[in-house]
């Protein structure tokens, strides 16, 4: 894991190493973070062009995880029609929101997280509490793996498939409600993880975690209404696959009801405002462990 | 050398069982993570509510899945990051100077896990009688025996495959990058995602014969009476065999490996 020191990240940013007596305005505070973002970002592009090789080896892995993706999907396609209600280019549709959302979560959202877990229990979480920013801000934007844009080209690829089957194209106002629950989908899978990184702060050892988070992720392939019961309310409300990729299928489709589409959003809201909540607490709770 | 490790064993065996009981916890959410099985049962409970897939109606497909996950937990090792880990950052050399082969010592650690593992899937097996009962080749003395050796048979085979991708650690950087790719194969050659049923047969064919098959799909079938006795007969001399022959290339990596191990700190 490469991380800036200090020292450049303060040089970087002439506004922040004399702390100002009056709070900044909102603007200024944006521009600073959209700075720093960007910052963090060329840091992370810069230091996975080192590594080449890794790229290929771990683009291929992607790829190849798309076709593990779809392999079931075919199968049960195969001998089906339609599966509770939806017919193969529309599982399809949420194939591919699933690897978009597959592509953030593991290009933009797990490595910085992962890193976190890693401060915590090595005590170098100190550094990043140091800084003049949020602590949050800092630790989510702290390392991408770009090669993850591989997953984008795979989902583009998924959805143009998915629509000429359907010999339709989107409407624009669907995309544009599907751009929008995509933004709701990654609020609730940050704010998910935040909550497990949170976890790190009591119980130390949360790798484990971190692969029950994958392993219930890989749900969100399929459309919410193949699971009847108990499965269904548990992937709806507890961990909600449904927002994360049937509703913004839905959407693209053109099928979701404009209510649920309100319930999720303030959902996904609440849901960010409880995990920022813990991870206030939870950054209460830290004990230096002395780097 | 042989007669050592035998002496020391049983001690070892008493070392993993306690660390397993520590780390109860963890343990707990590492087996919560195998939940695919049930994904996948579901999804083929709503496929087959309208008449069978095949050969496979509902219930067939429970005493699948079911079977599939108590295997899969019964016999999965996690040796492969423990020796990746171990091999990157040095704390290996600590193991080589014990009077005692690694691998041994790593064995006796993962076999300890199950007795835990066997608690864990008690209710899962309870509910595989419960619910396909009548399915299971339980009743037939040879094929007990059969079914008893192939799930030995598989947790070898995982064992030594398992150190073989661990000992690549020796000779490549992203040893664990390999790993992932060998999970998304075993996934659907071994019958994790799918039963082999299902797949086309042309693709049947190849993946019946290739090792992942014998480290999940043979038990399963075996278990939930897919396979008469002749050919399960037939298909525990293949398992056995493959693991033979892992074991001598597991051995074979790991001995070039170790000459080339320089250990940092540890």
């Amino acid at each position: 894991m490469i991380e800036p020191p200090i020292s450049t990240s303060t040089s970087t940013l002439p506004g922040a190493a004399p702390a100002p007596l009056a709070a900044p305005s909102l603007g200024a505070t944006i521009a600073r973070y959209a700075r720093l973002l960007r910052v963090q970002a060329r840091v992370a592009v810069i230091s996975a062009m080192q590594y080449r090789a890794d790229f290929l080896v771990r683009g291929s892995i992607a790829l190849l995880w798309t076709g593990v993706t779809l392999v079931p999907i075919l199968v049960v396609y195969g001998s089906r029609k339609s599966v509770a209600g939806w017919s193969f280019p529309e599982a399809l549709v949420v194939v591919g929101w699933f690897t978009l959302l597959k592509g953030i979560l593991e290009g933009a959202i797990s490595p910085s997280l992962t890193a976190v877990v890693e401060h915590v229990r090595k005590g170098t979480l100190d550094f990043v509490l140091l800084k003049p920013a949020d602590a949050q801000f800092l630790v989510s934007t702290a390392s991408f793996e770009p090669w993850r844009v591989l997953d984008f080209i795979s989902a583009v690829a998924i959805f143009s498939y998915a629509f000429r089957q359907l010999h339709r194209w989107p409407r624009l106002s669907a995309v544009l409600l599907s751009l929008l629950f995509l933004g709701v989908a990654v609020l609730v899978l940050y704010a998910i993880w935040i909550l497990v990184v949170s976890a790190a702060f009591w119980v130390v050892k949360v790798d484990n975690l971190s692969y029950l988070f994958g392993s219930l992720f890989d749900v969100a392939r399929w459309p919410i209404n193949v699971f009847e019961g108990a499965l269904r309310i548990v992937f709806t409300f507890v961990f909600p696959v449904a927002i994360m990729t049937t509703f913004p299928s839905l959407a693209l489709l053109g099928k979701l009801a404009l209510s649920d589409a309100a319930l999720a959003v303030v959902g996904a809201v609440a849901f960010a405002a409880i995990a920022r909540q813990v991870w206030m607490r939870a950054l209460g709770h830290y004990t230096s462990a002395g780097g | 050398m042989i007669g050592r490790a035998l002496r020391a064993y049983p001690t070892l065996l008493r070392v993993g069982l306690s660390e397993v009981v520590a780390y109860r916890a963890e343990f707990l959410v590492w087996i919560l993570t195998t939940n695919m099985p049930l994904v996948m049962l579901a999804i083929w409970h709503a496929v087959a509510a309208d008449g069978p897939v095949g050969r496979f109606d509902q219930k067939q497909f429970t005493a699948y899945y079911l079977a599939v996950l108590a295997v899969r937990l019964l016999t999965s090792t996690w040796v492969v990051w423990q020796m990746s880990m171990e091999i990157r950052d040095g704390s290996l050399s600590s193991k080589l100077l014990r009077p005692l082969h690694p691998l041994v010592a790593y064995s006796a650690e993962h076999l300890a896990a199950v007795p835990m593992r066997v608690l864990v899937i008690s209710p899962v097996l309870a509910l595989l009688v419960f619910v396909a009962g009548d399915r299971l080749a339980l009743r037939d003395p040879t094929m007990v025996a059969i079914i008893v050796a192939s799930l030995l048979g598989a947790w070898l085979l995982i064992f030594f495959t398992m150190v073989l991708l661990g000992a690549l650690a020796f000779f490549v950087e992203s040893a664990l990058g390999l790993f992932e790719l060998w999970l998304a194969v075993h996934a659907i050659l071994s019958g994790y995602l799918l039963p082999l049923e299902s797949l086309p047969t042309w693709f049947q064919g190849i993946a019946r014969v290739l090792p992942p098959r014998f480290m999940l799909g043979f038990p399963v079938e075996t278990l939930i009476g897919l396979r008469t006795r002749s050919q399960a007969l037939v298909e525990l001399g293949a398992q056995w065999g493959y693991v033979v022959g892992f074991f001598f290339l597991s051995m074979a990596v790991w001995r070039a490996g170790v000459k080339r191990f320089a250990a940092y700190g540890g």
